[in-house]
């Protein structure tokens, strides 16, 4: 590497900075100040298509007397987020036999009596087998040897609340009141259900983030002095309120730029004055204000959906490309 | 996969396949603050096939050195935005559990 290359590395390092805004269990807001619009761009592609996530994939259906078809049902619940680290977890191909590594099973038994009313499925009702699959295999000839255990659709080693990571805090979704179905008088509902590690790339159910986005931050710049009257009306048109009267001494009043960041570009501000105005009167606001974006500074939001909080969602993603970057480094050596 | 000339090491086009615009966007921006290259740039030759082509032309040094090169450079910048969003996060739950603290009852 050439003496150039540390030069832009550390002008990186000296110019880059991260100013988190909001942070909660679901959801954060922070800043990005002095990275290129590609990277930013590359950290939202990873969040919402590249992070593994858990859901449901396998529907295994006994009965469904219900209104909903199966395969409905079956999307619906692949689409419930589940409250698991997906780290903990494997990768299953198609030649994987289901076991405790790469599978959770989930099992749904609901029915409403004959004689009351309507009820919900509620997604609490998913109830965690730990000990896998509790639905038999069907075989022709019978059992050989009539002790052992019958063959189920998993076969799990040891029990997952075993497990450290599960003993205390058993998987479940990620929401209690996550209505499934409905089932009227008579109606059944009695599946299980196999959850796998994938990415948001083959099926949006698999995506870690209810969405993740980033804006560049506006920049309003107020190209003359705006004083006395003009400034008044400057600050009413704004509906967002970004700016401000200052009172300079002797009574004059000049407009500031209070708020860019609220700023949503909606224009009002450059808006030439139209019919409610005389055509003498009518100002082109045009060249007072000028708006435009700073290019290198990100507000990213990043809202979860539960299986790991936002700033650990950030970290992996920034740790997704860096794999990227190794894999091209190790094919081209 | 690289597509060059072995006489002439310094201009290549690198096809990697399984990779979209998440990396290659990110390394053509790395390419091209590298002094070295003359030219850079990557096309996605069908949105159904998972694959990218990298362009790399450079003034003497062979394709591949730069390519490597910048993708070391793109791992160190990625370093470093992990440890500095560790830390924005650490002062931010620190400084939020403080004033949680002088809030008081």
């Amino acid at each position: 590497m050439g003496v150039d290359n540390s030069l832009r590395l550390g002008h990186f390092r000296d110019n880059f900075r991260v100013e988190v805004v909001r942070l909660t269990e679901d959801d954060m807001e922070f800043d990005m100040i002095g990275i290129d619009a590609s990277l930013a761009n590359a950290f939202r592609r990873i969040l919402l298509a590249e992070l593994p996530t858990m859901a449901i994939e396998k529907v295994l259906i006994a009965n469904n007397t219900s209104v909903i078809q199966d395969e409905v049902l079956a999307h619906r619940l692949g689409l419930i987020p589940l409250k698991v680290d997906p780290r903990m977890f494997e990768y299953m191909s198609e030649n994987d036999v289901p076991n405790e590594k790469n599978t959770i099973v989930f099992k749904l038994h609901s029915c409403c009596e004959r004689g009351s009313s309507r009820i919900k499925v509620l997604s609490n009702e998913l109830q965690w087998l730990p000990r896998g699959s509790e639905l038999t295999v069907s075989t022709e000839k019978p059992a050989v040897d009539p002790t052992s255990r019958p063959r189920t659709y998993t076969s799990f080693n040891c029990s997952q609340d075993s497990l450290p990571e599960f003993s205390n805090n058993p998987i479940g979704p990620k929401h209690d009141d996550i209505i499934i179905a409905k089932l009227g008088p008579g109606q059944e509902i009695e599946l299980e259900a196999h959850a796998v590690k994938g990415m948001g790339k083959t099926h949006a159910k698999w995506s870690p983030v209810a969405t993740s986005w980033y804006r560049m931050l506006p920049e309003v710049v107020l190209l003359q002095e705006i004083e006395g009257e003009i400034a008044e009306e400057l600050v009413k048109k704004c509906p967002v309120k970004v700016f401000d009267i200052e009172d300079i001494g002797k009574g004059r009043k000049r407009a500031t730029v209070a708020r860019p960041r609220s700023c949503t570009l909606c224009r009002e501000c450059i808006r030439p004055d139209g019919k409610e105005k005389e055509k003498e009167q009518r100002i082109y606001w045009d060249k007072y204000v000028a708006l435009r974006r700073v290019k290198d500074h990100f507000i990213f939001t990043i809202e979860s959906t539960g299986a790991l909080p936002p700033e650990m969602l950030f970290t992996e993603a920034v740790k997704i490309l860096e794999d990227k970057c190794e894999r091209v480094i190790t094919e081209l050596s | 996969m690289e597509h060059g000339s072995y006489q002439d090491q310094s201009q290549a086009t690198f096809s990697l396949t399984d990779e979209d615009h998440t990396l290659a966007n990110s390394l053509r921006f790395t390419l091209n603050q590298d002094p070295r290259v003359t030219f850079c740039g990557y096309s996605i030759p069908h949105p159904s096939d998972a694959r990218v082509n990298i362009r790399v032309q450079t003034t003497g040094d062979p394709a591949s050195e730069v390519l490597k090169d910048s993708c070391q450079d793109l791992m160190l910048i990625c370093q470093h935005v992990r440890s500095t969003f560790d830390q924005a996060v650490v002062e931010f739950k620190n400084k939020n559990s403080l004033d949680a603290i002088n809030i008081g009852p």
